[in-house]
């Protein structure tokens, strides 16, 4: 039996806006300028909007500021903050509110301008602004990034996974990348280059890390009945499912491990479907030990195996499976929490406008958010119309 | 020796939660974590539930100090900036893990599995729960 809320929500528009650098934007604006490419994309008109799912690094009321800003009155509303998994995870709370009827047009959005914003003023990153951890504080741990060099060298230590390997992931990305052009960092990048890169908290080295951009994105949602008025092919979203595990790395009950084995669990079970049926995948790579344990937990190879499955290419382009075809957060974008452009990615390899990174074919995405510290994760499963 | 203080919430909240109850300990040079009178399991840092079993019934406990190494990594500045440092994810005998440190060995020879025992530090007139390789304990 497949879930009630199987394809009960469809994505009718998808827009991004100042990826990379935008100068002289604030957050509130980027965010704005991609919800209103977003509503054109789906034929319809901001007024529109009743239900609002937001979330930025920099307002603790998101919702409301973004209400404001947008000159919307939305009567249902979701700022629930999952790091990472936030714009993920209002999948679920968006085609919940869309079926019961508490909204009929959801906008999910998120913007930041932490690289320019950030010139010359530490404190814009999104990690100085969350809570300070006192069982943490004392040992300096560089976070996120030390959290997840801890996970990455446990995950060495138990399976053999080796640098190489992890490097073998920001040059897969990197190659999808080049194909992108509108990701932010498109050079040739080599396993040595990532290897010889400065060390910054062992065994990550700053190519393992995700970028530091500015952007934003912004995607509508629907229900079915009115995807005959969409200009744009729709994209369904077949099922979803978020599970948190901790707040601070101290906690995770086993470092190799991550919630995404059950929140994959349940989305494919939501969308009747598992990994073999999936075409495509787009993985938060906020690290690049981030790939190989999503991988792993989400059942495209067996755990520990994750280091071997990417090794020689198979993640990049003309590989046995494509992962973060957009370049992911290694070398697309990286504007705090990069979900949302997960989500957006899928949308447009199911569309087909990914133009030379087209993956052909395609009917089923998987999408992962992850938040914090590998504390969150929250897992859906997108289709095409051939899939409902 | 340090009187353990009665963390368990039966009394209210009245007097310290079990937060500052631990750290008042740490003050006296006394590691505590927590045992759950319902389940027996041990958890840090300082709650007023039991992870393992929901259980609102914890008592402090002194840790035995003994530990291993979980998970390690070294952050790496320059030395104007205080040079290089170890951080570990850190195994308690009794089954919990915290975020520490050790010291008394170059970080990068840090390893899991390596054999600890704990050493509190004075630290800016902060007590901090670092471990050390027992062989190596000052």
């Amino acid at each position: 039996m497949t879930d009630m809320l199987r394809g009960s929500a469809v994505i009718a528009g998808a827009a991004t806006a100042g990826i990379g650098e935008a100068f002289g934007y604030d957050t509130l604006e980027l965010l704005a300028a991609a919800s209103a490419a977003a509503l054109k994309d789906a034929g319809l008109s901001i007024k529109d909007v009743d239900g609002l799912f937001a979330v930025t690094p920099y307002h603790p009321l998101t919702s409301l500021s973004v209400a404001e800003y947008l000159g919307i009155h939305p009567r249902f509303a979701d700022t629930t903050f999952l790091g990472g998994a936030s714009t993920v995870g209002f999948l679920k709370s968006a085609a919940m509110a869309l079926q019961s009827g508490e909204c009929d047009v959801a906008l999910i959005c998120y913007g930041s301008h932490q690289r320019t914003g950030a010139a010359g003023k530490k404190g814009r990153l999104l990690s100085p602004l969350l809570d300070t951890l006192p069982y943490e504080a004392p040992y300096r741990p560089r976070n996120p990034i030390s959290s997840y060099a801890l996970a990455a060298a446990r995950h060495m230590h138990d399976f053999g996974t080796t640098r190489e390997q992890l490097a073998e992931v920001a040059v897969a990305a990197r190659k999808w990348a080049q194909l992108n052009p509108e990701a932010f960092m498109r050079k040739p990048l080599s396993i040595e280059d990532v290897l010889s890169s400065r060390m910054l908290s062992d065994p990550l080295t700053v190519r393992d890390c995700c970028l530091v951009t500015d952007g934003a994105g912004a995607i509508v949602l629907v229900r079915p009945d009115r995807v005959k008025d969409l200009p744009k092919p729709p994209v369904y979203v077949l099922g979803s499912a978020t599970e948190i595990s901790h707040r601070q790395i101290a906690s995770m009950p086993d470092l190799t491990v991550t919630s995404a084995r059950e929140s994959g669990r349940r989305a494919y079970a939501a969308a009747g479907l598992g990994p073999s049926d999936v075409d495509l995948v787009q993985l938060y790579d906020a690290f690049t030990i981030n790939t190989i344990l999503f991988l792993e937990d989400l059942g495209f190879c067996p755990k520990g195996e994750g280091g071997a499955f990417v090794s020689g290419g198979a993640i990049a382009p003309g590989g046995v499976l494509p992962v973060n075809t957009n370049g992911g957060g290694l070398s697309c974008c990286h504007p705090g929490m990069y979900g949302v452009f997960a989500i957006i990615e899928a949308a447009r390899q199911l569309r087909g406008e990914a133009g030379e990174r087209s993956v052909k074919d395609a009917d089923v995405a998987l999408v992962h958010g992850n938040g914090a510290v590998l504390s969150v994760q929250s897992t859906a499963i997108l289709g095409t119309a051939a899939t409902v | 020796m340090q009187t353990i203080p009665d963390t368990s919430p039966a009394s209210g909240t009245d007097g310290p939660g079990p937060a500052r109850a631990y750290e008042d300990a740490l003050a006296q040079g006394v590691f505590l974590i927590q045992k759950c009178n319902q389940c027996a399991g041990h958890i840090f840092y300082p709650r007023l539930v039991c992870t393992h079993c929901g259980a609102d019934d914890l008592r402090a406990v002194e840790a035995s100090g003994d530990a291993v190494v979980y998970s390690t990594t070294v952050v790496r500045q320059g030395a104007e900036e205080g040079g290089d440092y170890n951080v570990a994810l850190v195994e308690l005998a009794e089954g919990p893990r915290l975020m520490s440190r050790v010291e008394n060995v170059d970080p990068e020879r840090v390893a899991i599995g390596m054999k600890l025992r704990l050493s509190l530090k004075d630290e800016g007139g902060k007590p901090v729960v670092v471990f050390v390789p027992p062989e190596v304990r000052p």
